[in-house]
């Protein structure tokens, strides 16, 4: 199986390669066949290893490829594992990027009208960016299929180093320019995290090596390390490796880059923001179960920070007019709940919902896209309003992915939602009763922000300016197909994988079990137990709380923003005002950005300054280097004088030292 | 093979060459460099003889040739290699090529002189690397500063007499202690062989004195802070090709130095000085990394970036002494050195290849301000695309040469001290924001004036420059084994002698290193 595993890493990476150098020569055509090739062999391969897993009786695949280096007895190898949860993930990734390749050919047509006249980066631009796209591809595929801690952070920076080429692709627009440093920089201070846990890790273990690591964990159950007057190493290794997943994942406080993120072209958010890159700390969490089932402590701090997350952006979510930022916001708040339901140590559910968000958020922001084109680049929904009559595909698409992302019933969204409140529910963790709160209220939030979004893009009167309107039609099959194709499982995928996921354990295979969780944190135990198959379970999420918050906010949306929308426009503005000093913190982002911006980038700039001019120039420099030259120099313009070439100055001199030199002979 | 004198060919080749092409002259210009360009080349080809007959499975030199130089003082012609001093060799006749060619076209006045210069400077260089007498080292080490005092004095920039004098005080002012040092344990000794030295028993206060001396004179070549003055200014005031010598290649020689000096000679002195030099070598990470962030010269950025980079260095190579005193903890000494060992290997290809790409545009544009360029990429999209990769390089990023050292010295950190290790780590987000900040202004953005919109792309000497560099960057990332199997051994070699107490029998009872068993047994310690 080796090299099926080889060809679907490496056939994204050559297809990167020859668009990326040679991409002038093979032309836009060329450059997007290469690539769909390679991403499309990949979904193949991937979709085959998950289906023999699925119907056959594929074993699970630990191998090393190459040794990376040997140090101090420590193998550094790059290789792969293969199991049931990485499978899952390959094809996630895999099919949405395959999709997202499809649709950027109609995205990105008339990329050369983003480019100021004259400007070189603009000549290959299509070109360039399906090189990325795919290079992200290859990425992600080492994550996710890594069997090592040194592997998963190559793969976790490399796709961190595309975000930055993506989210920066227009390099002339300033603020995409800044968006991308931004997102650089605060995914490093959870790397800085990241890579002091593996290091914590090499030294326990020794190794660096998934297996090797998960076998060895029991015995350091125990263990204690002198920190902050005794931490267990589990909770250390745990919580240090988390704050990795909080800067990919966007947790709360370094989620402030995935919001301007949205700097970068409408494919990558939808493919890196939203579906798969951002997802990586779910998916590192989950793999990493066997650690994290060691410590309480860090499984509340996962349960706190995810619960915070989910509510506090869907939050912001409300007063955005950008459509793109909405669905950014929500994505925020889908990482939280995700997040959350691994702290409860549901971390099949937390996987579930991954995967079902990865199509249907994939779906709302290809919406938004298809919507950005029809509009020409204009983003603000308060000018949009009745897409629906010329838009159908579009409208229906990203109906369904709404109702998928408010967890109406039987879309899937709503299986792994469910799933993740009520794991929730039974947590007994400290912080688990506020985490449910939390969800259970961030139900009523998405609803509210979604469908606000959906009646004001959708319905209504078009507001749009005329000419706008005059050109406005449905996008082309391109951008279309992959929407319907992204529609389907968004529907259908909950109803398909509940049970497998999360009542039969279907990610175990034989003796090998990925998803270790302990006894008494077994919080899918009522769900497995009252499995009476998916109507049921249906059913009896209709006479739940989160099922009547979710219609509640369907209906208040409906009401403000369709219905009373159509009688005053104004109502929005009306009600933000309304909010008062509310909606002047959401606004705000609750002050995140301009409290990193005064505090650390002034701070560092600041300090920078200070020590460079007080340190380096004024005390070495001028103080001990230079100023030492200067009394030496000093020194000699006196010492000089002493030279006078008089020769009574020397007999004097002569006369007055006997004369010292006797009075201290006689003293003496 | 061991017969042939391989290592005084590749000390003598480049200076022999050197002379020639000072003959050639520059009445025919093109002759002298493609001179200079060929012996880079043939010196580079025999070099990497020194690879493919090294024996990696013995720790001891190898290619040793011996011969009487001064009789009277036992001074010897003493060469030999192990596997800490023949990868800095390969890099330093790697890397002179891509400087003789660097200074092609842009170095006008007297260019036989130029290539002349650096190519005596690369036979020295080697020299240094390869001497395994103290007084032939300190020939080689002190001959090093003429060269480069040349190249920057002639060919600089308008303040190079003051970088000129600052770079030659201080680099003397260093090496002076470190002759008395030397002939201090020639008198113990009764030779002049560094390996008689490293079996020398010394006494606290000696070791301590030798300590501080060599101290002295390789703190100010890594730079150390708080030494590290006069690199930026000579940088500044350098040439292209001096600035890539001085930050590929120099500035290894401190680091070379600590491994064949400090540590092995004066290990006690070393293991209760320790402190000293990782406080410092956190100082360069964390306080550097600050004054890097606010630098508006590149070449400046870039230097600052150096000392930063070379703080993992001295790091790596000190934090071996409270691990291999600390019993709880099994391994990490090994990874220490050899981390800091490809950290220089990285720092060469990755610092040199950023001095060239600020060379690019000062040849073009003559300026160094971050401030007088923006949107570069829009009118020079292959150099911008290199700029990023180098970038990213010197940020560390996995799949890069930057980022294996960084993370060994953070692995093996992490074992000698939790807080030690999250300051190196303040790296990530540190040399990311400086370097990423620099990226932005000048590389993207909108074209910021009429220079930058009137930019030629890189020519084909350029892309070849940059291209070869990034192939390294790249091969030392992806798969770093082939590099470290030919330490392993010599840096085993070094971690056992290093941890063995040196103090002479009277003094045995402040070992705080392992005491040699045929120590222990005369003294009666356990």
């Amino acid at each position: 199986m080796e090299n099926v595993y080889l060809t679907i890493v490496l056939a994204p990476l050559l297809g990167a390669i020859i668009a990326g150098f040679f991409g002038g020569r093979i032309g836009r055509r060329g450059a997007h066949s290469v690539t769909i090739a390679g991403v499309g062999l990949s979904t193949a391969l991937s979709l085959l290893v998950l289906a023999r897993f699925i119907w056959g009786d594929l074993p699970v695949y630990n191998e090393a490829v190459y040794t990376w280096m040997v140090s101090d007895g420590i193998r550094f190898e790059v290789g792969f594992l293969v199991d049931r949860l990485t499978a899952l993930m390959m094809a996630t990734v895999t099919f949405v990027s395959l999709m997202v390749h499809l649709y950027t050919i109609g995205y990105m047509a008339d990329d050369e009208h983003n480019w100021p006249h004259g400007a070189l980066t603009g000549k290959n631009s299509y070109q360039r960016f399906f090189s990325y796209i795919s290079l992200f591809t290859f990425s992600m595929l080492m994550l996710v299929m890594s069997n090592n801690f040194m592997q998963l952070f190559f793969g976790w920076e490399a796709v961190g180093l595309v975000s930055y080429l993506l989210i920066g692709f227009w390099s002339t627009r300033e603020t995409a320019i800044f968006a991308n440093m931004k997102a650089f920089l605060v995914n490093r201070v959870g790397d800085f995290g990241f890579i002091l846990g593996i290091a914590a890790v090499g030294m326990y273990f020794n190794s660096m090596d998934y297996a090797e690591v998960f076998a060895a964990a029991p015995a350091h159950a125990e263990t204690q390390v002198a920190l902050f007057g005794g931490v267990s190493l589990m909770t250390l290794i745990c919580i240090l490796l988390f704050i990795g997943a909080m800067g990919k994942s966007a947790q709360v406080p370094l989620h402030v880059w995935l919001p301007d993120s949205m700097e970068g072209p409408t494919p990558i958010s939808a493919l890196i923001h939203a579906a798969t890159m951002v997802t990586a700390g779910v998916f590192m969490v989950a793999r990493m179960s066997p650690l994290f089932e060691m410590s309480e402590t860090a499984l509340s701090f996962i349960l706190i920070i995810g619960a915070t997350t989910a509510l506090f952006m869907g939050l912001i979510g409300l007063v955005q007019n950008d459509i793109k930022r909405v669905v950014a916001y929500s994505t925020l708040s889908q990482l939280g709940y995700m997040v959350t339901a691994l702290g409860a140590s549901a971390y099949a559910a937390g996987m579930f919902h991954l995967m079902t968000h990865a199509f249907f958020k994939a779906l709302l922001f290809l919406a938004a896209g298809s919507v950005i084109i029809a509009m020409h680049h204009k983003q603000d929904i308060r000018e949009m309003g009745g897409l629906r009559r010329y838009m159908p595909i579009t409208w229906i698409t990203a109906l369904i992915g709404s109702l998928a992302l408010i967890g109406f019933p039987a879309f899937s969204g709503f299986f792994s939602k469910d799933a993740i409140i009520e794991a929730v529910g039974h947590s007994t963790l400290y912080g688990s009763g506020y985490a449910s709160l939390l969800l259970t209220i961030g139900v009523f939030v998405t609803a509210l922000y979604s469908f606000r979004m959906y009646f004001l893009v959708f319905h209504g009167t078009p507001r749009m300016d005329e000419h706008t309107r005059h050109h406005l039609h449905e996008t082309p099959w391109v951008v279309t197909v992959p929407l319907v194709l992204l529609a389907i499982p968004s529907v259908v995928l909950g109803w398909l994988v509940i049970e497998p996921l999360l009542v039969t354990n279907w990610f175990a295979t034989g003796d090998w079990n990925p998803i270790v969780v302990a006894h008494d944190h077994d919080t899918l135990h009522t769900l497995r137990e009252h499995w009476h198959g998916q109507w049921a379970f249906v059913l009896h999420g209709m006479t739940m709380p989160p099922f009547f918050l979710a219609m509640g906010g369907l209906a208040l949306a409906a009401v403000v923003w369709w219905f009373t929308f159509a009688k005053n426009p104004k109502i929005d503005d009306q009600l933000q005002a309304m909010g008062g000093p509310v909606t002047k913190v959401l606004q705000a982002k609750y002050g995140f950005d301009d409290f990193n911006q005064k505090v650390f980038a002034g701070g560092s700039r600041m300090l920078g300054r200070a020590l460079w001019l007080g340190g380096d120039r004024a005390i070495i420099d001028d103080g001990v280097v230079n100023g030492s030259a200067h009394r030496v120099a000093a020194l000699a313009q006196r010492a000089r004088h002493l030279q006078t070439g008089y020769l009574y100055h020397y007999a004097i001199a002569m006369i007055v030292g006997l004369v010292g030199l006797l009075t201290f002979f006689v003293v003496l | 093979m061991y017969e042939f004198p391989l290592l005084t060919l590749v000390i003598w080749l480049p200076i022999i060459g050197g002379i020639v092409v000072l003959a050639s002259g520059d009445r025919a210009t093109d002759i002298s460099k493609w001179i200079a360009l060929g012996f880079a080349i043939l010196t580079f080809a025999i070099s990497l003889g020194l690879w493919t007959g090294f024996d990696a499975g013995i720790g001891q030199m190898q290619f040793v040739e011996r011969a009487p130089w001064i009789p009277t003082f036992n001074v010897e012609y003493y060469l030999g290699v192990d596997g800490i001093s023949m990868p800095l060799i390969i890099l330093t006749t790697f890397i002179t090529i891509f400087v003789i060619i660097a200074g092609w076209e842009v170095i006008t006045y007297k260019p036989s002189h130029y290539m002349a210069a650096f190519l005596i400077m690369e036979g020295v260089m080697v020299g240094v690397f390869s001497a395994l007498d103290a007084i032939l080292f300190y020939v080689f080490w002190e001959a090093m500063l003429i060269p480069m005092f040349i190249i920057i004095g002639v060919w600089g920039g308008p303040n190079r007499v003051y970088a000129t004098i600052k770079f030659f005080l201080y680099t003397f002012f260093g090496s002076v202690f470190m002759l008395v040092a030397l002939i201090y344990m020639y008198f113990q000794a009764d030779s002049f062989s560094i390996l008689d030295f490293h079996d020398l028993e010394l006494g606290m206060t000696a070791q301590i004195l030798i300590f501080v001396a060599f101290l002295l004179a390789f703190a100010v070549k890594v730079p150390m802070f708080p030494v590290h003055t006069w690199l930026p200014d000579a940088h500044v005031e350098a040439p292209t090709g001096g600035s890539v010598i001085l930050a590929a290649i120099m500035l290894k020689i401190g680091g070379y130095g600590f491994l064949r000096f400090s540590m092995p000679i004066t290990p006690d002195a070393s293991a209760s000085l320790a402190w000293l030099i990782i406080a410092l070598s956190l100082i360069a990470v964390v306080y550097i990394g600050f004054v890097a962030l606010v630098q508006q010269d590149m070449k400046k950025l870039i230097a600052y970036s150096s000392i930063a980079h070379m703080g993992f260095v001295t790091l790596g190579f000190f934090i071996v002494f409270t691990i291999i005193r600390n019993p709880e903890v099994a391994g990490g000494a090994v990874m220490g050195i050899e981390g800091g060992m490809v950290q220089m290997i990285s720092h060469g290809f990755i610092s040199g290849a950023l001095f060239l790409c600020v060379g690019v545009l000062y040849d073009r544009v003559h300026s160094r301000e971050i401030a007088d360029y923006g949107g570069v990429i829009n009118t020079m999209p292959w150099f911008g695309a290199f700029v990023v990769f180098f970038a990213m390089a010197n940020a560390g990023l996995p799949g890069t040469s930057g980022f294996v050292g960084e993370f060994m010295v953070i692995l093996a950190t992490f074992r000698a001290d939790f807080w030690w290790a999250f300051l190196a780590a303040t790296t990530l987000i540190l040399a990311a924001a400086f370097t990423l900040w620099m990226v932005k202004r000048v590389i993207f953005g909108e074209v910021k004036n009429a220079k930058v919109a009137g930019l030629q792309d890189l020519d084909r000497r350029e892309t070849l420059n940059l291209g070869v560099l990034a192939a390294a960057v790249l091969v030392l990332g992806i798969w770093p084994a082939p590099l470290m199997e030919v330490m392993h051994a010599s840096v085993e070699n070094l971690v056992a002698h290093v941890g063995e107490c040196k103090l002479p029998a009277s003094e045995a009872a402040d070992c705080v290193l392992a005491v040699p068993a045929s120590v222990a047994g005369l003294t009666g310690q356990p």
